[in-house]
């Protein structure tokens, strides 16, 4: 399988990453260089096998359903590149 | 004792205890070591005033009997390890401001244990890369060198900073992470010791993620004892991570030197890959040896699905990492870029922010787990993870104790050499390392001897789940049994 200019163009919109019209054919055949590679994954008898969910097996931790952190907003804002208070600043986003 | 920085792990942690020198001594000698070797780019951030005040403290510790088991023996930490007050930028422009108000669990274990820190080792983007040649603050210069040449090599990758830092004395030990072999590669590249331990066996918490389900922290220092001190303070169960283990940690110290009669170990046959050269080869014969001299019994084994890990973890990792990298969108860290929307926004912080690597990564992890694609590509890639994982499990239900492989396919090579035309070039670098991630098990990389041009080379030794001993233990017989690793010339001292 291989990616054209407007896959690429559709993943870097998907992905949030601004892309020139340069980068796409750069990326167009880098992106196609791995998609070849991982293809011989095709090849691979899987009939039956459980995708793998968890690396160890083990239950899921559960803790008790308790407050044990907070207060500390000026800590979580202050890494913040906009802030105004205890808010965070984006651009418009309903009109 | 006019040069502190020769000793090893141990042996300053027990000289130190006797009282010979102090741990401001020590730290000053390991900063004029770092500020004499700025040439090598190792450090992306060193903290001399951090490092002296924590050794001053030791030392205070130390007067009254209260030392810990790291008490003041200064350490490096890759910069990926969020560090309180001090900036944590995991070699990216995207977090270059990054100031984290808090440690992860594994460096606050190890000042728990009186550590020093003496700055933030360079690395690979996120962790993205297998030459330290990503990172946006330039590459990392390996202190190695072909016999006779001055041209510049790559001290492996990701943890490039600390591999390079480790063999170049300018730290006792440091931390490392390995997500496909970013612990064990670089150690090989540069004559360190570096074990990735079983996935669960050290919180991920604070750790800027990469692919959560191959994560794992771990050491790279000099001697095979010195990784064994350092794991016992880094590992153990943590309430903010809930994939690590809740087992205790026992004193791996006490499996170095432990004696290997009788352990079975595993040769696998799929490890031997054409056109492999010679000296790998020979060296994989000698550890074969060295392990059967001591006492070891080697069989032969087959771990059929060994040739689609590479392409199964270049699925599964980077759809883990076009997920967790969601997160840097210029709103609650990190570097913005303004743009005339939110949307504007986002793709042109994510643009300026990540680097070629990371945003490629971004991209196919996208893809493979776009409508349409999921199943064929990612869920696929994680069945053939079982797999991978079954074959392990199959050899170990059979008797076999550990693996012994090459660490890697070569020694280090030049900066600029690899990748720049196809970026799977590079991944190849990883084929002996990446099952151990894929399959969550413990792996160990220990030097074996210098090829024909004088650099670098090492043995993987993969173990059971949890079993880091016998990894520490056998390391142990190779490395008092190969020919003792040289340190680098110093040429970079200014």
């Amino acid at each position: 399988m291989s990616v054209d200019t407007t896959t690429v163009r559709r993943i870097a919109h998907l992905s949030r990453i601004a892309v020139t019209d340069d980068e796409v054919a750069h990326l167009q055949s880098e992106l196609n260089a791995i998609l070849a590679f991982v293809e011989q994954l095709r090849g691979v008898d899987v009939e039956g096998v459980e995708p793998m969910t968890s690396v160890m097996p083990m239950q899921l931790k559960k803790r008790a359903d308790q407050v044990t952190d907070g207060f500390i907003a000026d800590e979580i804002v202050a890494n913040a590149p906009r802030r105004e208070d205890h808010f965070f600043v984006v651009p418009k986003v309903v009109e | 004792m006019n040069d502190l920085t020769s000793l090893t792990l141990a042996e300053a942690r027990d000289r130190l205890r006797a009282r010979q020198f102090s741990a401001t001594e020590l730290t000053q000698a390991y900063l004029a070591a770092i500020e004499a070797a700025r040439r090598l780019n190792a450090f992306i951030k060193p903290t001399p005033e951090r490092a002296l005040e924590m050794a001053k403290a030791a030392d205070e510790r130390i007067a009254r009997g209260e030392s810990g088991p790291l008490e003041g023996l200064p350490l490096g930490i890759k910069d990926l390890y969020c560090t309180k007050g001090v900036a944590t930028t995991a070699a990216s422009r995207i977090l270059q401001s990054f100031v984290p108000p808090y440690d992860s669990t594994v460096t606050s274990q190890l000042w728990r244990d009186g550590a020093v820190m003496l700055g933030k080792l360079n690395l690979d983007e996120f962790a993205m890369g297998s030459s330290n040649e990503t990172s946006a603050y330039g590459p990392v210069v390996s202190p190695w060198r072909r016999n006779g040449s001055d041209e510049s090599l790559v001290p492996g990758g990701s943890s490039g900073g600390s591999a390079a830092a480790v063999a170049a004395r300018l730290c006792l030990g440091a931390t490392a992470t390995d997500t496909g072999g970013s612990i064990r590669q670089p150690a090989a590249f540069t004559g360190t010791v570096g074990i990735k331990p079983t996935y669960g066996r050290c919180s991920r918490w604070g750790i800027v993620a990469f692919a959560s389900s191959l994560d794992q922290a771990g050491p790279i220092t000099r001697t095979v004892r010195d990784a064994a001190i350092l794991l016992r303070s880094m590992a153990g169960p943590d309430p903010k991570d809930s994939t690590s283990v809740d087992r205790p940690v026992p004193d791996y110290e006490l499996a170095v030197g432990r004696s290997i009669k009788g352990k079975k170990i595993g040769i696998p046959k799929e490890y031997r890959l054409e056109g492999m050269s010679g000296e790998i080869e020979a060296l994989w014969q000698s550890g074969i040896a060295w392990l059967r001299d001591a006492g070891a019994e080697i069989v032969d084994i087959s771990l059929p699905h060994t040739k689609h890990a590479l392409p199964a973890y270049y699925i599964v990792a980077p759809a883990e990492a076009s997920s967790n990298l969601a997160r840097y969108d210029g709103v609650r860290y990190g570097l913005r870029v303004p743009g005339k929307d939110v949307r504007e926004m986002y793709e042109r912080t994510r643009a300026e922010g990540f680097g070629d690597e990371v945003r490629r990564r971004i991209m196919i992890g996208t893809y493979v787990l776009s409508a349409g694609y999921y199943d064929a590509y990612y869920v696929r890639a994680q069945k053939v993870r079982t797999l991978i994982r079954r074959d392990f499990e199959e050899v170990f239900a059979n008797g076999v104790h550990a693996i012994l492989t090459p660490a890697t396919p070569s020694a280090a090579f030049g900066i600029g050499e690899k990748g720049s035309a196809d970026p799977v070039e590079m991944y190849l670098n990883d084929i002996f390392t990446v099952t151990v991630n894929m399959a969550g098990l413990p792996g160990i990389a220990v030097p074996g001897g210098l090829d024909k041009d004088g650099l670098p080379l090492a043995l993987q030794l993969i173990g059971r789940p949890f079993d880091e001993e016998m990894l520490f233990s056998l390391a142990q017989v190779i490395e008092g049994a190969a020919p003792e690793m040289p340190s680098p010339q110093a040429w970079w001292r200014a």
